[in-house]
């Protein structure tokens, strides 16, 4: 208790040291954006709760850090993993997905719980359960007298996850797929009325999910660190994000990813770092009750 | 048929209490099958009855544990002192105090995790179908989370309860069991008088639509807190006694094991067939052999065949074996066929 006190007291004492921790959880709530926006983008097109999200994002982590132990330059690891991860997403999706689609949400919940077991479990065997990251040669830049250090590859990371944060949302925009998917989250009926194959458009949203949560993967095992079994926080923040900022909200998510990493990144600073994975969850509680609050004062649940 | 049920009772009933004499080696696995069989009922009262799909029952389970082994050692010593020394050899427990240790403990673990659940449904009931699932699930990762954190239940390193009197381990195994067998029949005898009673009829109007129920003027929260604090209340009897058979517990891997015995009720149901009596435990004993099976040949691989095991399972064959045979064989259920496009929540096809 004590403890928590002096670290309350410090962020008073040292105002500066607000600044660092905001900088710190707004560069890994970048990337905590991206992966939810993957979410959104299947909950919304597809209707499906991905709960293997956080380990498709390790995945992706570990097809950069194989290539990096392979010698070959880290940042070729991000499209790297966003082809395999393609891949990988569609077989996914031609194998389970399609055939969980139609059912009723819990089905998709449970099965995609299932898929997280089996890739964590598999990344488990094939990459051994310590933590691994890749070290990139870059220097820190210091700021405020070496109160503030911002690694270089931290800001490598986030420029490169709001480009192709960018890229997605440009694509989304103008072409012809983008609007295809567009139209199957509006009405999935009337679009294939309207002569879209939507189960082309469905096995492509899964597919682009899982090659971003990928390049987010590769991008976090750069500045940050994985372990096999660190997907489902990351799958359980995704639903925060999407909880907290709904469907189709695009500033939302981004702004509630920032807020996440933020909040998070205060909480450890407060309750020491053991208490991150629990901040992480409660969250989810605190948001998905005050949404219930909302919810309530309409006289509605949320369903 | 009137006559055949009671003898089919007692032979079953014989049957429970013979095995561990049949099968000497592997009274240790009858007895975790008993703690799948308990889950897996207690999950279906919510999940297959009432229609939420809770995966956070788990933290009844865990809470239970460290409820029961909190109570019986602070019968005799500070639990503060006792988790600082990690199990150290200092502290010894007496037959009386070990005994009546567990009793105690395992009486406040289940009236415990029943008053959590009233108090987390509160909370948690206002959300449906897939949010309650992910709710209770963050429920249960926190707490698994937060008790790894609580140094005065011994941390990430879990508390190491007293062993079981005497020398001769076989006898604890036989101890352990028939404590499962007591548990895993009185909640099986319940559950037999609970699904005919008005009460089970309005838990099941619930699952089929709840806006109807509400407005048929069912106080629903009601229903869905007792439910659900019935269900914890024998989890957290069977998370106690699990704690002392394993005598080491620890927060994360064991207690609060949300990706492993968290997710195998739920799949041991839907394998069963949801809604029904005997569907959780066919569903907990087929899963069961399939879980030791592929524990012995795929090592290893284990993990991964039982998360393809979740997956084929919801994909595939989700009506299960209860929901199988009930399109199949019709007659064998009786009135019940009736019901078949309720209990799915969706046309058999």
């Amino acid at each position: 208790m004590d403890q928590i006190i002096g670290n309350i007291g410090l962020l008073f004492e040292f105002p500066i040291v607000n600044l660092k921790i905001l900088l710190d959880g707004i560069m890994i709530g970048a990337l905590f954006a991206l992966a939810a926006y993957g979410l959104a983008l299947v909950w919304g097109v597809m209707n499906v709760k991905n709960l293997a999200q956080g380990d498709f994002v390790i995945a992706g982590g570990y097809i950069a850090w194989t290539l990096d132990q392979n010698g070959i330059q880290p940042l070729l690891g991000i499209p790297a993993a966003f082809l395999v991860m393609w891949v990988i997403g569609w077989i996914t999706y031609k194998l389970v997905i399609k055939r969980v689609i139609e059912r009723d949400l819990f089905t998709s919940l449970l099965a995609t719980f299932g898929l997280a077991i089996m890739f964590a479990q598999i990344m488990n065997l094939m990459f051994g359960s310590d933590t691994q990251s890749i070290q990139l040669d870059m220097p820190t830049l210091y700021f405020a007298d070496g109160f503030i250090d911002v690694p270089m590859s931290k800001l490598v990371g986030v420029v490169t996850a709001l480009s192709l944060a960018f890229a997605v949302i440009l694509f989304m925009k103008r072409s012809r797929m983008g609007q295809a998917i567009r139209a199957t989250a509006q009405d999935a009926r009337a679009a294939r009325v309207l002569g879209i194959d939507t189960d082309k458009v469905y096995s492509f949203t899964f597919s682009l999910n899982a090659a971003i949560c990928g390049a987010a993967g590769a991008i976090i095992v750069m500045a940050w660190v994985i372990q096999p079994f660190y997907g489902i926080t990351y799958s359980i923040r995704a639903f925060v994000i999407v909880t907290a900022a709904g469907l189709g909200n695009l500033p939302g998510v981004i702004a509630a990813g920032l807020g996440i990493g933020a909040l998070e990144q205060y909480g450890s600073h407060i309750f020491g770092i053991g208490y991150q994975q629990a901040i992480a969850v409660l969250l989810l509680l605190l948001v998905l009750f005050i949404r219930l609050l909302q919810q309530r004062r309409k006289r509605q649940v949320l369903q | 048929m009137t006559i055949l049920r009671p003898i089919f009772y007692l032979a079953l009933l014989a049957f429970i209490i013979a095995a561990p004499f049949i099968a000497p080696d592997f009274r240790t696995q009858l007895a975790t099958l008993w703690i799948f069989i308990i889950l897996s009922m207690t999950w279906d009262m919510t999940g297959g009855q009432m229609g939420y799909n809770s995966l956070g029952n788990i933290l009844f389970y865990g809470a239970g544990m460290y409820i029961a082994a909190v109570v019986g050692i602070s019968i005799a010593y500070n639990v503060g002192e006792y988790t600082n020394a990690a199990g150290g050899g200092i502290y010894k427990f007496t037959d009386t105090q070990y005994f009546l240790g567990m009793a105690l403990g395992l009486i406040a673990a289940g009236v415990l995790c029943a008053g959590i659940a009233w108090v987390l449904g509160y909370l948690l009931f206002g959300l449906r179908g897939p949010y309650f699932a992910i709710g209770t699930l963050g429920a249960a990762i926190a707490a698994g989370e937060l008790v790894s954190n609580w140094e005065w239940v011994g941390g990430g390193q879990g508390i190491a309860l007293p062993v079981f009197p005497g020398d001769d381990y076989e006898n604890a195994k036989l101890f352990f069991y028939y404590l499962f067998a007591v548990t895993g029949v009185v909640l099986f005898i319940f559950l037999r008088w609970f699904y005919t009673t008005r009460f089970a009829a309005a838990i099941n109007a619930i699952r089929d639509d709840e806006e109807k129920a509400e407005a048929m003027g069912l106080h629903t929260l009601r229903y869905k807190l007792i439910t659900w604090s019935i269900a914890a209340f024998f989890v957290g009897i069977a998370g106690g006694i699990s704690g002392y058979q394993l005598i080491h517990f620890e927060p994360l891997e064991t207690a609060f094991q949300t990706i492993n015995l968290g997710i195998f009720m739920v799949v041991c149901v839907l394998l069963g067939g949801k809604g029904t009596l005997w569907g959780p435990i066919i569903g907990a004993i087929l899963f069961h052999v399939v879980k030791e099976v592929t524990w012995n040949y795929l090592l290893g691989w284990q993990w991964v065949a039982l998360g393809a095991l979740i997956v084929i399972t919801v994909v595939y064959f989700q009506d299960g074996l209860m929901g199988w045979l009930a399109r199949v064989k019709p007659e064998w259920f009786g009135e019940r066929v009736t019901e078949k496009p309720a209990l799915a929540g969706e046309p058999a096809e």
